[in-house]
């Protein structure tokens, strides 16, 4: 008797699993749509005619005739390559510093003792809850006396050395323990070889998270440059990208076009890192 | 050289002596302390002069430790300390950027009360804020719980989530505008023969009263996978125990996420929101491209802050008015902070 209503309740629990399992796949799959779709348009409108992009009766993810044509059409449009290449040199020089600046002065704060360590923090932190957009007038101004308008080098120097960096690596690097340094340091190791051959290792997932946040930033910009860099040959890729659909606003295969070609780097740099990236997340203290 | 040196170690060792001296008569404990303090360094003064260094121990300690923090600290102070300071100057200000500065007192800001193009930059800002922070946490939050259970290509979906943070934002909305393309885009056009809505009925998204709320989702599905992750560190810090004793006590999945998830997150919770909140009265990009049109020119119905900065700064070269309406961003950024910060300590308490 009470066997058969075990087993019935049972059964009923596991029918109700079943349905949760369903009505959290169909979530999931709603929710990969709301985020893939417009990618996928973005695709599929780069390979179309002006005029097969809005046609919608019946809607073809890819039309018969596709037009490989725009892609090779945007890089003698604009100065793409151009654009391109000032944005590589741009992505890259910022991360690398950023990198190993912050990761330099967190290691200082989370592990050695000096003075004035509290206000010098306090400095960085300060500036965290201040939106860049209060002081970028002032900054622009600045820079402008010292001869950095449109060049490049403002752009590094602007973002290269983020409190948000050292922030985040000093979280990280609190959670590594004190003995660690200490038997180093006993070993005789001065405290840059302890720096290099015992931290730096250990924080794959920070630095893999500070690289995408980093990279994306940078890479995705598009206010700084817009007040820094005037000439043509200077601009980087968003800006470019915008001047283009300014220019051509119906344009539409183009301009989708010139969007994935954007797109492509920040997705590869992303893929190869994501794996850190929770768990950098979880380990940097950003979760709060 | 010798004998002036053996002079100054005498002198320094006499000090010493002085000191001591004195912090035996001294009661304050405070004093005290600081005489000790005192009376070591000059003692480790006199050592490090005995033992023909150029450097006491402590003092090349300290120097290391400044050395790591020098590269980024210099950058750091110069482009951002010093640009932050003169902010604040500068709003007290009239200056065009070349000519001479004169001093303005609280002129910019009793002009600022009157502007009404800032008044409409001041409530956009506001309501796109009020809009997107709460949409964006429970967006972020429910995805961060589904993504944080136990199914098959996790990895995937989370990867997947995340590309609209990844997106570059220029390449992004433009695919915006074509999908909610007034007359031509797929979503008006579903409206048109699916819903049935009439031609002359169909939402202009980017235009008039809408373009606050396409402004406003834009946002929570482009924003929504970065704080997803942070939720999803949140999430994994909590212990499973928790979750087996509610389970225990018959407790359904709501109450589980009422009574244990939502609390346990709250440190989390709070970080996203103050995050969210800066972050959001930043916006100017989505604003500039979405309702921009091809000229960047945005209109009173959405028209943000940062936008009016920038046109004050770098098209009328009015320095000062443009850092005033800054101070008021930093301000209401500020102020907000401080009381998510007071509610925070008071639910600790």
């Amino acid at each position: 008797m009470s066997d058969e209503i075990l087993q019935k309740k049972y059964r009923s629990k596991r029918k109700n699993a079943y349905a949760t399992k369903i009505i959290l796949g169909i979530v999931l799959l709603l929710i990969t749509a709301l985020m893939v779709v417009p990618f996928l348009w973005m695709l599929s409108a780069s390979i179309k005619s002006n005029r097969e992009v809005f046609m919608m009766d019946p809607f073809l993810w890819i039309p018969k005739l596709p037009k490989w044509d725009n892609y090779f059409k945007i890089w003698t449009k604009i100065p793409l390559l151009k654009f391109v290449e000032n944005t590589v040199i741009l992505t890259f020089i910022v991360t690398l510093l950023q990198l190993l600046t912050s990761s330099f002065a967190a290691y200082s704060f989370a592990k050695l003792e000096f003075r004035n360590k509290n206000i010098l923090f306090l400095a960085y932190i300060a500036t965290i809850a201040m939106p860049w957009q209060v002081y970028m007038v002032p900054q622009f101004i600045m820079m402008r006396s010292m001869g950095l308008n449109d060049k490049l080098l403002a752009m590094i120097c602007l973002q290269a050395f983020s409190a948000f960096g050292v922030f985040m690596m000093k979280q990280f690097y609190e959670g590594i323990p004190n003995d660690l340094c200490e038997a180093a340091r006993i070993d005789g190791m001065n405290e840059y070889r302890i720096y290099a051959k015992i931290m730096l290792p250990l924080s794959k997932p920070a630095l893999s998270t500070l690289t995408i946040f980093t990279f994306v930033n940078t890479w995705n910009d598009y206010l700084g440059p817009l007040i820094y860099l005037k000439t043509e040959t200077k601009k980087t890729i968003q800006l470019g990208l915008r001047m283009f659909i300014g220019q051509y606003s119906s344009e539409y295969g183009l301009i989708m076009a010139g969007s994935v070609v954007s797109l492509i780097p920040v997705i590869i740099v992303f893929l190869f890192l994501q794996k850190y990236f929770v768990e950098g997340v979880a380990s940097t203290g950003l979760k709060g | 050289m010798n004998e002036k040196k053996a002079a100054q170690v005498k002198k320094l060792e006499a000090d010493a002596a002085i000191l001591m001296q004195l912090i035996r008569e001294e009661n304050d404990i405070q004093t005290k302390q600081k005489l000790i303090a005192k009376r070591d360094s000059v003692q480790r003064k006199a050592t490090t002069i005995k033992n023909n260094r150029l450097l006491s121990r402590e003092a090349k300690r300290e120097l290391i430790a400044y050395s790591f923090i020098a590269p980024n600290f210099i950058g750091f102070a110069i482009f951002t300390l010093v640009p932050v300071l003169l902010a604040f100057a500068l709003a007290f200000m009239n200056w065009d950027g070349s000519n001479a500065i004169t001093f303005a007192g609280f002129e910019n800001f009793k002009r600022l009360a009157k502007d009404t193009f800032f008044g409409a930059a001041l409530k956009n800002t506001i309501i796109y804020v009020i809009g997107t922070v709460p949409l964006t946490l429970i967006a972020a939050l429910a995805l961060a719980i589904v993504l944080n259970q136990k199914i098959k290509a996790r990895g995937f979906f989370r990867t997947v989530s995340f590309f609209p943070y990844v997106a570059s934002l220029v390449a992004i909305t433009s695919v915006w505008s074509m999908i909610f393309h007034p007359s031509k885009g797929p979503v008006n056009y579903l409206l048109l023969t699916v819903f049935g809505v009439p031609q002359q009925d169909l939402p202009k998204w980017f235009s008039g009263n809408l373009v606050l709320l396409t402004l406003i989702l834009f946002s929570v599905w482009k924003y929504m996978g970065y704080y997803m992750v942070i939720y999803l560190a949140g999430l994994q810090g909590i212990s499973a125990e928790l979750y087996e004793a509610g389970g225990l006590d018959g407790a359904n999945a709501w109450q589980k996420f009422r009574y244990i998830t939502w609390p346990q997150l709250r440190s989390t919770t709070f970080f996203v929101v103050v995050m969210l909140t800066i972050n959001c009265f930043k916006v100017y990009d989505i604003a500039v491209m979405l309702a921009g049109g091809g000229d960047g020119k945005l209109s009173n119905s959405a028209t943000v802050l940062v936008y009016y900065i920038y046109q004050n700064a770098f098209n009328y070269w009015k320095l000062g008015y443009s850092s005033a309406i800054a101070m008021i961003l930093f301000l209401m950024v500020l102020v907000i902070t401080i009381i998510q910060f007071r509610y925070e300590k008071k639910l600790n308490a």
